[in-house]
């Protein structure tokens, strides 16, 4: 089976009391998280649908998927973690407390906040998790990369050529996840945050799936304003 | 769901551009291969008069596809189905014209998006399912397949009975498929197929005859004819129609002039022939079409010989590079296969 994990956020915040999420902001007259979901919800190649959010949003995302999606897919909404870490690991329990798995299963990992993917992209996630164990979603880095280690003077300045921008989905054959995470210490868990950075440092290859300039991550009102902008002339067509 | 659009903004320049189709009414579909047509060249190269190319630009090109059904809220259709989607939708129903006829009607890539997209999103009026068996780069141009099956159809309610022998007038795309539907129906009829280029008319080996048409034999007469060779050349190719056809002939035009094109009325009333336009296709056409070539294997045969260079596009420039291999084609068709 193949399973979509969109992760809309660890923050605990309750509703109200800060910024609406921009996963929960409204995009071409419908919330991001929706878009984003809609786009696994339409691929032959995905079984099932995870949402993980903060718990005082679990309510609200369950009724946005009611109220904004066909029948035709199961969509679970359980609770996120702590840390990505954490959200990637409760994902990873859900699907093992209700499903079963075996080396086939695959997990794909998604920003809620980045609408934009493409049916390509997330297939070729698929398949390259299915080749390699592991892959991530990049875009050749445009601008120099500049290292340093006190954040006052440069300590290095990589070949740009070998550097790219990661993205969202990063995928994984499940139960490889599982082992890799279960390698971890307490201490690694803290520093390591990016999925495939642990499976790097712990040797495993990960592919590079070719990603897109627009499958942008929609984090400050910035980026709403450019997703705006992709979605301009939408009306001339629906 | 936001679904990622390819448009032509100005002739040569395609850009990116995103809609947000509805879901929950229509079947989403993901394109597999599609076709180009010299209506998209048309537009790609700027071939089109100022007031057109502002009229219906920024629009995405294509109108020949086939694609696989992704999901389907209707549950019309099962996801993995193969299907043809419809480029003409009509809006309003008619029990007497045509929907490709119908001035309410739009046609994808023309005026409004065509298939260059992530993904389609489509009535399921608008879809027919494509037969195991049939190569899907031979699938792509079914859409061009259905205009000579519209084309014929319309022949057979408009012609004289006496089907004995039929002309094809062209020797391209529109000529070779045209000729060989009218094969496929018409097998006892002698088809003679009338051309400029020898090397083009070689691939018309299952024509009764194929003649340059410098070197028509005296005294070959047809009942009927069809002109597929379009632009300023179409008033050559009907004037020799004229000629060789006998009394009160069917003559279908078929091919596409951006200017007007002079005819010989006198012999037209002479000879009392009908002439009869025919243009695009409609749900019906496309559903004669894949019942034809599910029933014709050798005819999907000869249409391989149609399929030109298939050309995976995975990136904007991959576009380009396809309508560029496209424009200097002379014979068969530039495949895309959508990998975008």
């Amino acid at each position: 089976m193949v399973f979509a994990a969109i992760f809309a956020g660890g923050i605990g915040s309750r509703m109200g009391n800060i910024n609406t999420p921009k996963q929960y902001l409204e995009l071409g007259g419908k919330p991001v998280i929706i878009h984003t979901v809609e786009k696994f919800f339409v691929n032959e190649r995905v079984d099932e649908i995870i949402i993980l959010c903060p718990k005082p949003w679990i309510a609200h995302t369950k009724a946005l998927v009611e109220s904004n999606l066909p029948d035709g897919k199961k969509i679970n909404v359980i609770e996120g973690g702590a840390t990505r870490n954490g959200t990637l690991e409760n994902a990873v329990d859900f699907i093992e407390k209700n499903y079963e798995t075996d080396d086939d299963t695959i997990i794909i990992t998604h920003d809620a906040v980045r609408p934009f993917l493409t049916h390509r992209i997330i297939n070729e996630n698929i398949d390259a998790a299915v080749e390699y164990g592991a892959s991530d979603t990049v875009i050749p880095a445009t601008d120099t990369i500049v290292e340093s280690m006190d954040g006052k003077i440069i300590s290095s300045i990589p070949e740009r050529k070998c550097m790219y921008q990661g993205q969202t989905p990063q995928t994984f054959r499940l139960k490889l996840l599982e082992s890799v995470l279960a390698s971890l210490t307490d201490d690694e868990k803290e520093i390591l945050t990016d999925a495939c950075k642990i499976f790097t440092i712990k040797n495993k290859p990960v592919y590079m799936v070719d990603g897109e300039v627009f499958n942008i991550k929609i984090t400050y009102p910035y980026d709403m304003k450019v997703a705006n902008t992709l979605l301009k002339g939408k009306e001339d067509d629906d | 769901m936001i679904n990622q659009v390819y448009r032509l903004t100005a002739p040569g320049i395609i850009d990116v551009a995103c809609t947000v189709p509805d879901i929950r009414n229509s079947v989403i579909l993901r394109p597999l291969y599609m076709s180009i047509c010299k209506a998209d060249q048309r537009y790609y190269q700027g071939n089109r008069s100022k007031e057109a190319l502002k009229a219906k630009l920024p629009m995405a090109l294509i109108h020949e596809c086939v694609a696989k059904v992704e999901f389907d809220a209707t549950g019309t259709y099962k996801p993995g189905d193969i299907v043809v989607p419809v480029p003409n939708t009509p809006t309003q129903d008619d029990d007497v014209i045509a929907e490709n006829y119908r001035l309410s009607s739009y046609f994808c890539s023309s005026g409004h998006d065509g298939f260059l997209r992530d993904y389609i999103d489509i009535d399921p009026g608008r879809l027919v399912k494509v037969p195991e068996g049939v190569d899907l780069k031979i699938a792509s141009f079914a859409e061009l397949i259905s205009v000579a099956v519209h084309a014929v159809s319309r022949f057979e309610n408009t012609a004289h009975s006496r089907r004995n022998s039929i002309g094809v007038w062209g020797d391209g795309n529109v000529g070779f498929i045209t000729a060989l539907v009218l094969r496929m129906i018409y097998p006892d009829s002698d088809l003679y197929v009338f051309g400029t280029v020898y090397e083009k008319l070689a691939y018309f080996s299952f024509a009764n005859g194929r003649y340059h048409v410098d070197s028509i034999p005296d005294g070959l007469m047809v009942d009927h004819a069809f002109e597929c060779v379009g632009g300023e050349a179409s008033r050559y190719a009907i004037a020799q129609i004229i000629d060789h056809i006998n009394p009160e002939g069917a003559i279908g035009l078929m091919g596409v002039s951006e200017s007007p094109v002079g005819i010989n009325t006198r012999m037209v009333l002479e000879k009392g022939l009908k002439l009869f336009g025919s243009s695009r296709s409609g749900v019906a056409d496309f559903q004669r079409t894949v019942d034809l070539l599910a029933g014709h294997p050798k005819a999907l045969a000869y249409l391989e010989n149609l399929v030109g260079e298939v050309i995976p596009v995975r990136t904007i420039a991959d576009i380009h590079k396809a309508f560029a291999s496209d424009i200097s084609r002379s014979f068969g068709k530039t495949v895309i296969k959508w990998e975008k």
